[in-house]
């Protein structure tokens, strides 16, 4: 232990935790108004569970809810299916044409979410008149699809820069086939990369709302989209219930996980000082 | 991670089957997607319907006529009901987006006041059943608004400045400008609509925000103390706020009538003219009424309803013969029109 | 099978569903509703200049505060205690798990004349405050949904930055503040690049902050765009024209963002 790096003082403290003030502010505000007994946004006038009772049958919302649901899993898996084939042959490319590739690949990312809807949504419609389908589920889905590709591409790519070629090749001179490299050294390999894009796919899908608005046609809503429709009015309380319990489970998770981590390290070092 | 997965993938394959399996199952006579105003039905209607009919109802709202008239244009929306205004029916007869209905699937249309038929926007009235009716005015808080509020100039009034609301619509913020001017708010002099441009750009200064159904979480907060809206809307506020006044500005206002209509192409167009039907019913249109406070056309519901209100709450929805005959109904403009609402509107939101 | 054809069903589906709708997006903009070419729609920009103006300055500001707040926190966080740091970050990915929708509009609740912040104001005495439905809403709308896409890349390339090298020039005799301005800093800037490119995009071209925190009065390209296409004004083709320009204005942007920064990074090498 030979840093001499000091660690932030009183003062840095005080400000990461202002910033922290400042991010989870409005956070507070929508979980204690979730258990206000009128639909004010503003003036407390007592505690109730009602929205929580009254969110489940709240078919809008809850319809809302899965539709989210469906689409964050369906498109995830199948880009991360996808960006796992697409990255390992990027990565078995040369430079000269994996490097324009992954420009292209990186367009979703880099542009604005309004001009990636704008422009999905006029394509959908060629094709639509073309061949004969409506906006709806089936194009909401593939919108979704499209914009998580690049994400699992980029999450998976660095795994495989690390992978050890050797360990291809020497499982090939030992008589495996490709196929069997591929699901016995490659994967297990990059699997971390995997699930990472995996989980980020996941998460953007449940959040996006810009691109998911300009694809979804008249009749599907998912959730961020039902609560772009209620801002337009006024949001109601049960739309912070929910909010309330994805938050406050995935907070749950995180804590689980941490601790648990903490916990495996702990062990690790006791480990290591016995030795 | 791995954990993290199964977790969420448990809780979400769980909670579906645990909420849906209370339920009964609809749908089994296919779908009708409706595309409505925001808060402009009571949505516990639709469960009647289902129950009914076992077609499932597809709910989904709009905030004006013109982001309606977009979804329609752009295409591909797969919507089997929408519910425009008078002037933006006509637009969509004349450009061919709309179905012909057949009557022998809407009964009830005969119970439509004969007032709501066959009007301007649909003169063989083939296109278009009546839903609901009703006129704009200007809606205030009597706790900040002590003065009696009987013109358009309120909301051009400086000592609110902050405090007034502004229709985000280009039709309804001309079309009442154009009223306190004086003109036609189906003018098609371009002078005119200069001029109530410019009163416009003069007003924005001092508004508080650009709004539609906003406004009624505004009014009745007391986050803003005036602004012009739909009657029936008044009434809806009234309940959360007891301050709030409804004025009909001398100068004369606009009165719409807002009907059903079927998308051209529409996939369910059977069971879109059953819901329509449906709609129409007496029973469905009080229940509509006592939700939204709007003037139902259908004659023998409006009636009844008339026996349950007061006198003031009467005023306001129903919309007395002098009332209209000082009202103007939107007319469908010519394109050029249209194009210079649109591009004066950009300009003063810029 | 060789590995690398396993990308060619990616790169058709790139073809069609990357490539191909920015085509749709180009061929819009150059046509009219009837689909005969044309450059009206460009020429009809002109009008919108201020709204340009408007999105670039807006987004410009909250990306500089987004550095000049996001900038300290990463390198306060980096100085921590790996188990802090770790906590830290979780707490401030933590928020985007609520939707931003929904935190939007509690800001609306905060900012509002009759709101949190005004009641509170009032409550200790204070004059209030009317920052709701003006630019300023807005600008606070996007530091607060931005700000951790600032904070992550700056603090992901501040920790991998050796340690050795603070030693080493401590053991020269560098002090806190050179150390920082002179190894920390110039290292941390590809970071502050694509926290530059993370929030300027999305603030350039948002629209939903400025219909919730600008109450109709402040007009960005994102509104703009919409309009065109779902709003008030339907006019796809005027609409594609303007996404066009500005994509091609955030691009000359990030272009010149980039060519700055190495230029930063070879002087501060030599």
């Amino acid at each position: 232990m030979s840093t001499s790096i000091k660690r932030p003082g009183f003062f840095g403290r005080s400000y990461t935790a202002l910033i922290l003030f400042f991010l989870y502010a409005p956070i507070f505000i929508l979980i204690i108004f979730s258990f206000n007994s009128t639909r004010s946004r503003t003036v407390w006038s007592g505690f109730t569970f009602d929205w929580y009772r009254s969110l489940f049958f709240d078919s809008s919302i809850m319809n809302a809810f899965y539709t989210t649901l469906i689409i964050a899993f369906i498109s995830a898996i199948v880009a991360t299916i996808a960006g796992t084939f697409a990255s390992i042959g990027f990565y078995n490319m040369k430079s000269r044409w994996r490097t324009p590739l992954m420009h292209i690949n990186n367009i979703p990312m880099m542009n604005a979410d309004i001009a990636t809807g704008v422009s999905l949504s006029l394509l959908f419609l060629s094709l639509g008149t073309v061949l004969r389908f409506n906006l709806g589920f089936g194009t909401l889905l593939l919108a979704h699809i499209i914009f998580n590709i690049p994400y699992v591409v980029l999450s998976i790519m660095p795994k495989l820069r690390q992978l050890d070629s050797n360990l291809v090749d020497a499982a090939c001179d030992l008589g495996c086939t490709w196929i069997k490299a591929f699901w016995k050294v490659i994967v297990p390999e990059i699997m971390p990369g995997i699930i990472n894009g995996l989980i980020i796919a996941f998460t953007l899908s449940i959040d996006d709302f810009v691109i998911s608005y300009f694809t979804a046609g008249g009749n599907v809503m998912t959730l961020p989209m039902q609560i772009f429709a209620m801002t337009r009015r006024r949001i109601s309380p049960e739309i912070n219930a929910l909010s309330t319990i994805l938050f406050l489970t995935v907070l749950a998770l995180l804590i689980v996980i941490n601790v648990r981590e903490v916990r495996q390290e702990d062990k690790q070092k006791k480990l290591k000082n016995r030795h | 991670m791995k954990r993290v997965m199964i977790v969420i993938i448990v809780f979400s394959l769980l909670l579906p089957t645990v909420l849906t399996g209370c339920g009964q199952r609809v749908g089994s006579n296919g779908v009708v997607n409706v595309h409505n105003w925001g808060e402009y039905i009571d949505e516990s209607i639709f469960r009647i319907f289902e129950r009914e009919t076992g077609i499932r109802v597809n709910y989904s709202t709009f905030e004006t006529n013109e982001a309606l008239y977009a979804l329609m244009r752009r295409g591909g929306a797969n919507i089997d009901v929408i519910i425009p205004s008078d002037y933006m029916i006509a637009r969509m007869i004349e450009e061919d987006m709309l179905e012909e209905l057949d009557f022998s699937n809407i009964p009830n249309f005969e119970l439509i006041d004969p007032r709501y038929k066959g009007l301007a926007y649909d003169p063989d009235n083939r296109f278009s059943v009546a839903y609901m009716t009703g006129t704009v005015g200007i809606i205030y808080n009597s706790s900040f608004i002590t003065d009696d509020i009987t013109s358009w100039n309120a909301l051009f009034d400086e000592r609110y400045a902050g405090q007034i609301l502004m229709f985000d619509n280009p039709r309804d913020a001309f079309g009442i400008t154009l009223k306190y001017l004086g003109y036609s708010l189906n003018t098609v002099n371009e002078d005119e609509i200069h001029e109530a441009f410019d009163l416009l750009v003069r007003q924005k200064p001092i508004l508080q925000a650009y709004v539609m159904d906003q406004i009624f979480d505004k009014l009745e907060g007391g986050e803003a103390w005036i602004g012009p809206y739909y009657a029936g809307d008044f009434l809806a506020m009234l309940e959360n706020n007891p301050d709030l006044r409804f004025a009909r500005p001398t100068e004369g206002t606009n009165f719409f009538v807002d009907a059903m209509c079927i998308p051209k192409d529409a996939a369910n167009k059977t069971n879109a003219e059953v819901f329509i039907n449906f709609m129409t019913r007496t029973d469905i249109a009080m229940m509509n009424m006592a939700y939204i406070f709007y003037a139902s056309a259908n004659q023998e519901a409006a009636a009844m309803f008339a026996a349950e209100i007061s006198a003031e709450e009467y005023a306001v929805m129903f919309a007395s013969s002098e009332v209209i005959a000082n009202s103007e109904v939107y007319s469908h403009l010519p394109r050029h029109i249209l194009e210079l609402y649109d591009r004066l509107w950009v300009e003063l939101k810029r | 099978m060789k590995p690398k054809y396993l990308s060619i069903p990616y790169i058709v589906w790139m073809g069609i569903f990357v490539v191909a709708p920015i085509i749709f997006v180009v061929f819009y903009a150059f046509t009219t509703s009837e689909g005969v070419p044309t450059l009206q729609n460009f020429a009809a920009m002109g009008r919108f200049t201020s709204v340009f103006v408007r999105s670039f300055w807006l987004a410009l500001i909250s990306t500089v505060l987004c550095i000049l707040i996001g900038y300290p926190v990463a390198y306060i966080l980096s100085r921590e205690g790996l188990r802090l740091q770790r906590l830290m970050i979780m707490l401030i990915v933590l928020p985007m798990w609520m939707n931003f929708l929904l935190r939007t509009y509690a800001w609306m609740s905060i900012l509002e004349n009759t709101g949190l912040l005004n009641r509170f104001l009032s409550f200790i005495g204070l004059p209030t405050v009317n920052i709701i439905n003006t630019p300023t809403a807005v600008v606070i709308g996007m530091v607060y949904n931005f700000l951790p896409f600032m904070i992550l890349p700056i603090y992901s390339v501040i920790v991998k930055i050796d340690r050795s090298l603070f030693e080493a020039a401590q053991d020269l005799g560098a002090n806190t503040v050179s150390v920082f301005r002179n190894v920390v800093f110039p290292m941390s800037l590809p970071g502050v690049l694509s926290g530059i490119m993370m929030v300027f995009v999305p603030a350039v071209s948002t629209f939903v902050i400025t219909q919730l925190l600008g109450g109709g009065m402040v007009m960005m390209l994102g509104d703009l765009i919409e309009m065109q296409f779902l709003g008030t004004a339907y006019n796809p083709q005027l609409g594609s024209a303007i996404a066009l320009v500005m994509m091609l204005i955030v691009i000359a942007f990030m272009y010149v963002v980039n060519r700055f920064g190495q230029g930063e990074e070879k002087a501060v090498g030599a």
